[in-house]
């Protein structure tokens, strides 16, 4: 198995707090990996560093075989990272912007529909603006809008929240598939995603840095 | 404390106390040059003892955004790959651009002044003093870009960008400004015929360029100083910071 | 790369047709500033005829700047710049297709400004080529300056006041040479138009220039 994502000692420091405080991970390629901790643990900063958004201070990061420390935009275009936020131009139209993101990743326009039949968002609303769906349709938008660039690694934060029971399911399947074929998945919640945990691995976080994790050696 | 000692070593080396003594008597002598030794000029009186803080502060302005620049650019080029690279080039660019914002602003108003007795108004169209202005603006915008709450590294980039772009600007603006005035009002005004620069005149002037420019040295590098201090606290709270977060992991283990 | 500017350019304007900003509310607004701008000179038609280039060239300097607001608040809303960040978009490719964007959307406000001046203010133009070279390249000098400085202030929660203030020191001489070019467009003032209108065209270009090789470094964060 090849290493997707490796720390080492990672220090990152965002202003003037430090957000990583020596982390070290090893995600291989083909693993659901659930990252658990309480707020303010550093989980969304380890998917911003992994995204090469946060950079790397000091230690060793890498992904998919990219040194985050000498360029850290290179994976980028490789990866789907889904924040707190849903990334949407809510002036858009779904179909629009969903062909605007398969576009700007170099993906195929003509994948869209697949992708939003994919995430169950109903056809009557394709062409609806973003801004007047509801927070869990916006959630679906944007993860098909991920689906569609078919990433090879995917970032997520809190990916189950504003979803309901079924749709948590759906994206719970989606998330398998990918896996099965090939794509490596972080995931962060600070609590059980209420379904079965699809994770292969639960890791837990702690004051910037993994404190539990069963594949350390 | 180390940290204590190199803190203290900041703020006071022999050098710079030799160069702050030196700003300060050079600066004594200037007035008693400008106010006493030299001439009043034939032709504007007294008047002309403005020129001995005009011109000299226009230099130290433009030198000090010409060292901004360069600094900037060096910057951008240690920090392309490393974030945290390069620090002390933003650091210079800053304590450069404060001292030129104060310098520019002592030109505009000494030669707001000067324009009183002269022209017989405080403010004339003239293509300088609308070009000096708007560098003032320019440089008083950047200042205030450096001064947002921002990540540290997000703002030093925008800002070196900004300083870069603002230089590039200055012979524009200049070329602009002077072509608007020359082109279509055939000097309605003269613009006050330049006094004969001779004698003592000369060397007074020549004189008061030497001592604001070490005074200008002097006053960057104590803004650098500070600068530097305002950085090295936040990294010792840093440090703390890392430090309580590793405690209490170990803590609760 | 056309694609790719092309591919930004289609979506800010696609925003745009949704949310109907600039034509909605940026269009009237400046119309409304051309109007008061005669109540500040009394409706005298004299000072009128010979400001109305400059009068021109401020209105839309207060409405380009709204519309170069609007065109980051997009991307700082949701996240969307984390996206762009993330996409596979060349840098080069995000500043030109905004400042291509923003350029329709100016000349979308001159559209109604254009008109605004001949009828409110009473002038004629007398050198019609001189007066659409002179708007096409204050236009551009206006978007690719308002890409650079938008993204400088973007994010920022002073983004509002600081804006203008970066901005209108590099387009001070934008507006003089519109104003000047406008001026012997209309008529009121002989002069060198085409040589003001030049120099706004070197204007963009110097700025295209810088921005292009700036961009990148000002829309990466930490």
């Amino acid at each position: 198995m090849s290493a997707v994502v490796e720390f080492e000692r990672a220090i990152s420091v965002v202003g003037s707090f430090p957000v990583l405080t020596g982390l070290d991970l090893r995600v291989d390629q083909g693993e659901i990996l659930h990252v658990r901790g309480e707020n303010g643990a550093g989980k969304t900063s380890l998917l911003r560093a992994c995204a090469g958004l946060v950079s790397v201070s000091s230690g060793n990061a890498s992904v998919l075989g990219f040194d985050m420390r000498v360029d850290r935009r290179a994976p980028r275009r490789y990866i789907g990272l889904l924040g707190h936020e849903n990334n949407l131009y809510r002036d858009l139209g779904v179909r629009e912007h969903i062909e605007f993101r398969a576009a700007s990743v170099g993906a195929r326009a003509s994948d869209t529909a697949a992708a939003l039949e994919q995430v169950g968002f109903p056809q009557q609303l394709w062409t609806v603006p973003i801004g007047s769906l509801s927070a869990g349709q916006r959630r679906k938008v944007a993860i098909a809008s991920l689906l569609v660039g078919r990433p090879q690694l995917w970032l997520l934060d809190e990916p189950h929240a504003a979803l309901d029971t079924e749709s948590r399911k759906n994206l719970d399947a989606i998330l398998t598939e990918a896996s099965t074929s090939g794509a490596t998945i972080i995931f962060v919640s600070h609590e059980s995603p209420g379904t079965k945990d699809i994770a292969s691995r639960v890791v837990t976080m702690d004051g910037g840095r993994i404190t539990e994790d069963p594949g350390a050696d | 404390m180390p940290g204590a000692n190199s803190a203290a070593k900041m703020t006071a080396t022999p050098v710079t106390r030799v160069l702050g003594v030196s700003a300060l008597a050079a600066t004594a002598l200037m007035a008693v040059l400008g106010l006493i030794v030299s001439p009043p000029d034939v032709i504007q009186g007294e008047a002309v003892r403005m020129l001995y803080v005009h011109v000299p502060s226009i230099w130290i302005a433009y030198g000090s955004f010409a060292l901004t620049s360069t600094s900037s650019v060096l910057f951008l080029r240690r920090s392309r790959r490393r974030a945290d690279q390069g620090r002390h080039y933003d650091r210079l660019a800053g304590s450069a651009a404060e001292v030129g914002v104060v310098f520019t602003a002592i030109t505009l108003i000494t030669g707001m002044l000067w324009g009183k007795v002269t022209w017989g108004t405080y403010w004339q169209w003239d293509a300088r003093l609308t070009t000096t202005v708007l560098l003032f603006v320019t440089y008083l915008g950047y200042l205030a870009l450096r001064r947002l709450p921002a990540e540290p590294t997000v703002r030093s980039r925008r800002a070196a960008v900004m300083a870069l772009i603002s230089f590039v600007n200055v012979p524009i603006v200049h070329y602009s400004v002077d072509w608007w005035r020359t082109l279509h009002q055939k000097a309605s005004l003269s613009v006050g015929r330049r006094p004969e620069i001779t004698g003592e005149m000369y060397w007074t002037l020549l004189y008061s360029t030497l001592a604001v420019t070490i005074l200008a040295t002097w006053l960057i590098i104590h803004r650098y100083r500070v600068i530097r201090l305002e950085e090295l606290r936040d990294e010792e709270g840093l440090e703390a910071l890392i430090a309580s977060r590793l405690n209490k992991d170990v803590g609760s283990h | 790369m056309l694609t790719e500017i092309l591919l930004v350019a289609r979506k800010d304007l696609r925003v745009e047709r949704r949310a109907k900003i600039a034509l909605g509310q940026v269009a009237p607004l400046a119309l409304l500033i051309l109007m008061v701008f005669a109540f500040a000179l009394d409706a005298n038609t004299s000072l009128l005829e010979r400001g109305a280039g400059g009068l021109y060239w401020l209105a839309v300097l207060y409405g380009g700047t709204l519309l170069i607001q609007r065109s980051f608040d997009v991307e700082t809303d949701d996240g969307n710049m984390d996206a762009l960040r993330m996409s596979a978009i060349g840098m080069p490719s995000l500043f030109l297709g905004k400042a291509l964007a923003l350029f329709v959307q100016i000349t979308v406000l001159q559209l109604i400004l254009g008109p605004g001046i001949l009828l409110l203010y009473n002038v004629g133009v007398v050198d019609w080529a001189l007066l659409f070279a002179a708007a096409i390249a204050g236009t551009l000098a206006f978007s690719v300056c308002g890409v650079l400085w938008g993204v400088m202030s973007a994010g920022l929660r002073v983004r509002a006041t600081l804006l203008p203030l970066l901005l209108v020191p590099v387009l001070a001489p934008v507006l003089l040479a519109g104003s000047r070019a406008f001026e012997t467009a209309l008529g009121v003032r002989a002069g060198a138009g085409w040589t003001w209108a030049g120099l706004m065209f070197v204007i963009a270009a110097v700025h295209t220039a810088l921005g292009l090789g700036a961009f990148g470094f000002l829309l990466e964060e930490g």
